[in-house]
């Protein structure tokens, strides 16, 4: 259901919106003199109660991640945030650090209290360079008043807070790879076990939270938990609060909208998006990033033996709570809920091959079925699109793609193998046209 | 000749390295540092200057050069053109905006323009969808592009 909320983005606009003034005039800093009050675990109770999924792509649950530290004996634990924001379609992250950087301040200190972490650094991505501009801006206010630095808000809880930079690594917003990269090597994801809440950054305990995820955490406090969890649809599937949800590609009005978790599809293409480009009919949805599989507009939901489906079963999936457990069960993933729209004058073997070039840049090394897999796959949508491909090279594609899911170390392996999966499931007419006409299309473009 | 770093950024180096448990995780800050004190490319002197101070392997410096992008192995222009490239820009006309550049600047993609104005390159996305195409000039992004806007950009820095 569409519920437009400004938890973040009631400043968004205004010329001054990053700064401290603004922030305090709105409430802000009151969440943190509140958590600093409260017993270290009294702070991870009321984290949970607000059922805030991780908004860089997983989903996991905030307050449970937290509660995942180890009790501080002595040796020091770091939170780490996650800013590395590359996904393609995702640009959420970008205007809070730009717009609203006190509140990924606050809810950093939050955060630090309630891990045991005294040191926090927010991992920003090189090309950000207004992003970092302003979150160091703001760090710099904050400790001239004191709310950073030895004694915040007059509490004997030293926080300090960096801001680190990568250097064009789309890798770097895998959690390991931008733990080796904080440490000044090659980013390259690691092995888990050990999981960073073991040994994370520099070897010692360390949460890796989304920049979005602890900026609406302030919130979370003001509102009181509970109360924050149910301002969501979805509440019921532990999914609480508001989101910033993204809409780019063909639609009229692309741009961040925050609202209640549980908006649909259509609600963010029609309402808030003004509908698709020329009025033309849609031909797929990216829901979350990239990474995520495409879908076709007459999607049904079927999600068998589970009650809680039971309302949105045989509906449109246009029309399902966009909720991370809503679409995992669905067979989607939810991702970063930035949305990638294409209508019917858009050829999707090319968007296809634009992702898989993607992949490919990005693809670390460190794994060969990751390595060799993206550059094949790129090579053989290569050939379809210069029309030298054969049926076989369509098959080999799911051969490939299958072969690398599973089978890396990281999650990057599957985020590339999946959306070659879907978009030869769901639009394989289109890729054998390609091969029959021999690399004519009937649109033969991207752009609308 | 030996790399060396102004006074004022030997100060800014100081800085970084105060913020980390040790000097290693200072690498890639520093690498940024030294590359805008080297007319914006790390020349094999910078590699040797970043592994003395931060007591880490000239290997290791190398390694972290070689893995990101943004570390320029070669001098390039005076200004860097990205132009981002993925999905949602493409799906909102980049490659359009990128050959219009190429054409204008009489380049291709990862070519630095005669008079060493302009390296123009292509980008992965730049967390900017919503206001796509774009591209980025140095620091400063421009977006919802069109070729005639791309037009007035360059001119811009062509007069500086």
């Amino acid at each position: 259901m569409l519920k437009r909320t400004d938890y973040l983005t009631k400043n968004y606009g205004r010329p001054d919106s990053h700064t401290l003034q603004t922030y305090e005039s709105s409430g802000g800093y009151r969440s943190v003199r509140r958590a600093l009050s409260m017993s270290r675990e009294a702070v991870i109770e009321e984290a949970k109660k607000a059922h805030i999924r991780g908004r860089g792509g997983a989903g996991f649950d905030c307050g449970t991640k937290w509660s995942f530290m180890p009790k501080p004996n002595g040796k020091p634990h770091y939170l780490v945030i996650n800013a590395d924001e590359g996904e393609p379609g995702t640009f959420k992250d970008r205007t809070i650090m730009e717009q609203n950087p006190h509140a990924i301040l606050e809810g950093c200190m939050i955060g630090c209290y309630a891990i045991g972490a005294h040191a926090c650094y927010i991992y920003v991505r090189d090309e950000l360079h207004l992003s970092k501009q302003r979150l160091w801006g703001a760090i710099r206010e904050a400790r001239t008043k004191g709310y950073l630095g030895n004694l915040p808000f007059g509490n004997n809880y030293p926080i300090e807070i960096y801001v680190h930079t990568g250097a064009g690594a789309y890798i770097c917003g895998e959690e390991t790879a931008l733990l080796n990269s904080l440490e000044g090597r090659r980013g390259e994801p690691r092995l888990k076990p050990p999981f960073p809440a073991q040994a994370g950054a520099f070897g010692f305990p360390t949460t890796v939270n989304n920049i979005e995820t602890v900026a609406i955490m302030p919130t979370a406090f003001a509102l009181g938990g509970d109360a924050f969890s149910r301002i969501s649809d979805l509440h019921s599937f532990n999914d609480g609060g508001a989101r910033l949800f993204g809409v780019s590609g063909h639609v009229k009005r692309p741009g961040i909208y925050e609202c209640a978790v549980g908006l649909t599809l259509r609600e963010l293409i029609y309402d808030l998006g003004g509908g698709v480009l020329g009025d033309r009919p849609l031909l797929g949805i990216i829901p979350g990033g990239s990474s995520c599989p495409v879908h076709l507009p007459d999607e049904i939901v079927n999600v068998p033996n589970n009650p809680k489906f039971e309302p949105y079963n045989g509906k449109p999936l246009l029309d399902l709570p966009l909720g991370v457990d809503t679409f995992r069960s669905a067979g989607s993933m939810l991702g970063t809920c930035c949305a990638i729209v294409l209508s019917d004058a858009a050829d999707p073997v090319l968007a296809m091959h634009n992702l898989m070039r993607f992949y490919k840049h990005e693809s670390c090394g460190q794994c060969t079925p990751c390595r060799e897999g993206c550059g094949w796959l790129e090579r053989l949508f290569d050939k379809i699109i210069a029309g030298t491909a054969t049926m076989d090279d369509v098959d080999q594609v799911s051969e490939i793609a299958s072969n690398i899911t599973g089978n890396t170390i990281c999650a990057f392996g599957d985020g590339a193998a999946q959306p070659a999966l879907s978009f030869i499931r769901k639009y394989r007419k289109s890729f054998e046209d390609y091969i029959q006409n021999r690399g004519r299309s009937q649109t033969g473009r991207l752009s609308a | 000749m030996a790399f060396v770093l102004s006074e004022a950024h030997e100060r800014e180096l100081a800085e970084i390295l105060s913020r980390y448990p040790n000097k290693m995780a200072a690498c890639i800050p520093v690498l940024h540092l030294c590359q805008n004190a080297n007319e914006n490319w790390v020349s094999p002197e910078v590699i040797q200057f970043v592994a003395e101070r931060l007591e880490l392997p000239a290997a290791h410096v190398k390694g972290v050069v070689t893995f990101y992008t943004l570390f320029n192995q070669h001098k390039p222009g005076k200004h860097q053109i990205w132009v981002c490239r993925t999905l949602s820009c493409a799906l909102r006309g980049s490659e359009e905006l990128l050959s219009h550049c190429e054409r204008r600047l009489g380049i291709h993609v990862g070519e630095t323009t005669a008079d060493g104005k302009f390296t123009l390159r292509t980008a992965e996305c730049l967390a900017s969808c919503g206001t796509a195409p774009m591209m980025q000039v140095d620091k400063t992004y421009y977006e919802n592009l069109s070729p005639e806007k791309l037009d007035e950009i360059l001119a811009g820095l062509s007069r500086e």
